[in-house]
Order: C-alpha cells, then sequence, then structure tokens
C-alpha cells in the first residue's frame, strides 16, 4: 500500500532545525552537505546530522553516518539519505584515513540509512536479509516522497539497496573486535554494531536522543524489549558509548531511556484513548508533556505516529462490547 | 480626431472610474485565499452570500499524512443559537477532483461530527453552516498533504476482501466526551470506490440515517465519494433519549444498510 511509504516518509512541516554545536549548516546553493566527522572514540569517527525532520535547508541530513578505521580497512554506519551524500561521506572519510574500505553497513531500511549507497560502487554494502527486502519494496515510495521533501538535494538518486544479507556474526578486523546483532522493534529487522574494542554501539534507529521517534514500520512490545536488553548490556560493560541514528551523540547513552520513556507514553495514550472514544482528530490536538517539549520533529513525528496506529485501536474499541 | 481622443479618454476614465472592477478579489473574499470559492459559492450556496466565521471550526491536522484518511471535525455548536439552529452543514474540498464531502443534518443530534477523507492535493476544506432562518456560515482551514488519495483504491479493494463485509456496522455509544452528550461512534464497512481508479466504478454509501424506535429520524448524512473507506462517524447526541435505535442508508448501488444501535 502507497500510504505506508507516505507515512515512513511523508515529512513536511515546521520544526525548526536545531541548532547544533559545532556542525556547520549545509551549503544550499553549492549542494555541499558540508559533513565533518568527529572523533568520539580510538579510531571511530561520527558524521553528525541535524536534530530535525526533513528539510530542505538540512539537505534532508537528519541521520548520525558513523566509521571506524580498524587498522585493516573501514566499517561505515549507514550511507545518508542521497547520492550526494554518499559521494561526500566517502570523500570525507578519505580525507580523514588513507584506509580503504572494506565493509558498508545499512542499519535498517529506511532511506536514510541506505540511499547514499549509489555511492559506494565497488565495495560490498550490506544489511539484514529483511531489511534488504524491505528497502527494495518501498525504495520506490521512500524516493518519491524524498524528491518532493528535499529538493535538488535529492538530484541522480536512485535506491540502491544493500547487496549482500549478513547474518548476526562477531569477527575481527584489523585492531576491533566487532560484533553484529540483530534486535527488533524500530523495524522488523533492527542491526546494532557492537565494537567490543572501543566500547562503543551503533544503535540504529532503536535509540532516538532528544527527538521523537519515527515509528512507521515499529512493533512497540518488540521495540521496549529490545530497549531493555541494550540497557542491559550497558550494564554489563560492554558498551560505554551509543551512537545513535538520531539526535547527539553526546546524549546517545540517555537516549535508551528517552526512547522508552515516548514510547510507553504512546503506547498509554493509543490504548487509553480509544476505549474513551476520543476520535484521532482530537487526538492530533493532545498536549505533550513538558518532559518532551524540547524534543526535534514536533508535532510533525507524533502526528505521523497517531495517524498511523490509532485507528487500530479504534476498532477494536468498537468491536469490544461496552463495560 | 478630436472624436476620436475623446473616445479613448473616455474609455480611459471609465477604467479608472470603476475601482470595484479593478480591486475586485478573485477569492470572492475567500479566508483561505481559493480562487475556487466563488463558483464553490456558486454551486452550493445560489446566490445567497455566506459569513466567514469562526463560529464553524473545521479541525484538520495541518498535513495530511496518509491521504487515504484525513482526519476531520466539524463543530458548529457555537452556532446553535442563532438563527433556529442548525439545519444542514455541507463540507467541501476545494482542490478535491470531486469536491462534495458530506452533507449533515444535525436534526437532535449536536452540529459537531468527526470522520476522515480522502485528499488528492494540498486544499482547503470547508464547512458551510445553513441556519433555519436560511443564513450561511463558512468556517474551515488549509491542509496540506503529498496526496494522491483519491485515484489509489483502498486497502479492502485492493486485497479484495471488501465483498466479506460489505455493509456491516460496528457501533458504540461512549460517555462524557463533550458538553455531557452522548457519543456515538460507528464504523460501516464500504470500500467507498471514487470511481478514479482505473476499472473501479464509484461506488460509495449515499445516505445514512439514525432512527428511533417510532422511526422518527435523530440526525442525517449524505456522503459522498470523497469520505474514506470503511467510513468511521463520530456523533454527540443528547444525553437524554432512547436507548434503541436503527442505522439505516444505502449505497449508490442499492445495497441496504439496516442494523440495530444499541446504547
Amino acid at each position: 500500500m502507497k500510504a505506508w511509504s507516505i507515512l515512513a516518509i511523508a515529512l513536511a512541516c515546521c520544526t525548526a532545525a536545531v541548532a547544533q554545536g559545532t556542525r556547520q549548516a549545509p551549503d544550499q546553493t553549492r549542494l555541499d552537505y558540508r559533513l565533518q566527522p568527529r572523533q568520539i572514540a580510538a579510531d571511530t569517527w561520527v558524521i553528525e546530522g541535524a536534530v530535525a525532520d526533513f528539510l530542505p535547508a538540512n539537505g534532508c541530513n537528519i541521520i548520525n553516518t558513523a566509521f571506524i578505521a580498524t587498522g585493516d580497512g573501514v566499517v561505515v554506519v549507514n550511507t545518508g539519505p542521497s547520492r550526494l551524500y554518499g559521494e561526500q561521506q566517502r570523500r570525507a572519510i578519505a580525507a580523514v584515513t588513507p584506509q580503504p574500505v572494506r565493509m558498508v553497513l545499512n542499519l535498517n531500511l529506511h532511506p536514510d540509512y541506505f540511499f547514499g549507497n549509489q555511492a559506494w560502487g565497488g565495495v560490498a554494502t550490506q544489511a539484514l536479509a529483511g531489511s534488504i527486502a524491505g528497502m527494495r519494496a518501498e525504495g520506490g515510495g521512500y524516493a518519491d516522497n524524498l524528491y518532493r521533501l528535499c529538493g535538488d538535494w535529492m538530484k541522480g538518486t536512485e535506491p540502491t539497496p544493500a547487496r549482500e544479507a549478513l547474518e548476526p556474526k562477531a569477527f575481527t578486523l584489523g585492531t576491533h573486535r566487532l560484533e553484529l546483532r540483530r534486535l527488533q522493534g524500530h523495524t522488523q529487522d533492527d542491526l546494532v554494531l557492537l565494537d567490543a574494542t572501543s566500547g562503543v554501539l551503533f544503535a540504529g534507529g532503536l535509540v532516538f536522543a532528544e527527538r521523537v521517534p519515527t515509528t512507521p514500520h515499529a512493533h512497540f512490545a518488540q521495540w521496549l524489549q529490545s530497549l531493555a536488553t541494550l540497557e542491559q548490556w550497558r550494564q554489563q560493560g560492554q558498551f560505554k558509548l551509543l551512537v545513535p541514528s538520531h539526535g547527539p551523540v553526546d546524549r546517545g547513552l540517555q537516549g535508551i531511556a528517552q526512547t522508552r520513556d515516548w514510547l510507553q507514553w504512546l503506547t498509554a495514550l493509543l490504548e487509553g484513548s480509544a476505549p474513551q472514544g476520543v476520535d484521532l482528530s482530537e487526538l492530533l490536538h493532545t498536549p505533550i508533556p513538558s518532559r518532551f517539549a524540547s524534543w526535534a520533529a514536533q508535532p510533525a513525528e507524533l502526528q505521523r505516529s497517531l495517524v498511523q496506529w490509532y485507528p487500530a485501536y479504534e476498532r477494536r474499541a468498537l468491536t469490544r462490547p461496552p463495560q | 480626431m478630436a472624436n476620436r481622443r475623446n473616445v479613448l479618454l473616455t474609455g480611459l476614465w471609465g477604467m479608472v472610474a470603476l475601482p470595484s472592477q479593478a480591486t475586485e478579489d478573485p477569492t470572492g473574499g475567500d479566508p483561505l485565499g481559493s480562487m475556487q470559492w466563488p463558483d464553490l459559492r456558486k454551486t452550493y450556496l445560489g446566490n445567497a452570500q455566506a459569513r466567514f466565521t469562526d463560529k464553524v471550526l473545521v479541525r484538520a491536522p495541518a498535513f495530511a499524512d496518509d491521504a487515504l484518511n484525513v482526519p476531520l471535525q466539524i463543530d458548529a455548536r457555537a452556532l446553535q443559537a442563532q438563527g433556529g439552529g442548525i439545519a444542514r452543514m455541507i463540507v467541501i474540498a476545494d482542490r478535491n477532483p470531486i469536491r462534495e464531502v458530506l452533507t449533515f443534518e444535525p436534526l437532535r443530534a449536536l452540529p459537531l461530527l468527526a470522520f476522515r477523507i480522502r485528499l488528492e492535493q494540498a486544499s482547503p476544506i470547508r464547512c458551510l453552516v445553513q441556519t433555519h432562518d436560511g443564513q450561511w456560515h463558512a468556517g474551515g482551514v488549509m491542509v496540506q498533504a503529498a496526496g494522491g488519495g483519491c485515484t489509489v483504491p483502498g486497502v479492502t479493494r485492493a486485497d479484495g476482501s471488501w465483498s466479506q463485509t460489505l455493509n456491516q456496522v460496528q457501533a458504540r455509544f461512549f460517555t462524557n466526551l463533550a458538553d455531557a452528550s452522548r457519543r456515538l461512534r460507528l464504523q460501516v464497512m464500504h470500500p467507498m470506490d471514487t470511481g478514479l481508479v482505473a476499472g473501479i466504478p464509484a461506488f460509495y454509501i449515499e445516505q445514512l440515517e439514525l432512527r428511533d424506535a417510532g422511526d422518527q429520524p435523530w440526525w442525517r448524512l449524505a456522503l459522498h465519494e470523497p469520505v474514506s473507506e470503511n467510513p468511521l462517524i463520530t456523533l454527540e447526541m443528547p444525553a437524554q433519549g432512547p436507548r434503541e435505535f436503527r442505522l439505516v442508508g444505502q449505497d449508490n448501488n442499492g445495497n441496504r444498510i439496516d442494523a440495530g444501535v444499541r446504547a
């Protein structure tokens, strides 16, 4: 159904880009994302996106990508929202390290995780099998929406799904012990990368920091379960730094609790409103608790979640006999 | 020569002397700035004028994320004490290929109605309210949309399951949500085909009415193609009143809807 892909990224709206420390705003006339790798651990850099919704002014660059220069080649995490991003990302990485790129990972099926794959010809782009199937099925719909939302930034972008399916595994590359693990809930297949050597976890879309989580492919119970798993790993000391795909990297660890808090509030709102007979048009005007007020991508992201998920709750409330 | 110059001058003067022509507003004074408004007014109001007022509320999301299901609520409770009360409320989406969405006659219900529509592109959505004294009152909002909602098949049309549930009704009363009234939410299963998808003719519910045991109507709805698949409609009924009703209606193929609704 087309509406699904529309929901996945039908983004518009009015959220002002949140200014973010040292990040430079992209140059819209030269279509330069001004990607600036920032080192966060040994051999490890992130390229942070705007903490906002997709907007031409931020180049629709709202994702955090990353790379690890292992000593025996580079592992790249996510490729950004466009061909152009992938090309500029590739140059930005080459400016930091002369090591060849060995592996490009897309942590899930959403467009900003893989639309830069086009620029990574000649390198194995990899994702979980379920993510690749989703990229193939929904890539066209994503492209329609991103072209509409982002304009010129998308020039020449063709959805290019990851070429190789990967299985969860542990392996050593250069001086880094790496683990690919599969969790679920933000999407059906959420890949996370743990660098056991540096203690950095690349959590993908499971963790949002200071930004309202997106839910087009969410399974809320599984997502909460995955967040509990991440928290457990953190308490076991498996990682000490967490890179969320969206939100300031320095706030990544807090993102676990923030994402859980939001999902619990959202599901309680959905479950509690339907049995009272609240209509979707009324629910859209729900005031949000003040602890979420400063988060990015409002009110658009909440409205998208409600429009997508509330109708099923409404139907259930109608079929259930009155108490 | 002189004559000709005179004619020219007169012509020029004529233009200047008609300020109403020079400054004429092509939107007919529409606060939403829609060029379609003058034509819509003529179609639905004839020669009558409408008063734009914030006493007629249309609540909608600023952006329609799902163009097949855009949630709307229309509310004219602020006009209830005016002009003998509300006779009818007409909902129109200016830039839909089919502009007329529905007409609601509240009768004994409150002039407050929620439902969902399909939207083909960004459009003003307005509600025209006629009070019993014949006066028209208009309110509306602009809704942004990626669009396409009128020209793709709904879910149950796409998977063919609509025929197994056609015209089934689910309904339930809720209490204490607005004005100490009783809220009635009901859903009628129907594909509500717009006729704008190749090979699928228009197929939609035309009439819905709630009647009590004495066959008296409590409200009446005339629906059109833009109402979303499997219409889910929310109404407010007086807190006092009978507990047993029947929902009756029909679609444009003559299929009847007839279901008991119990408080």
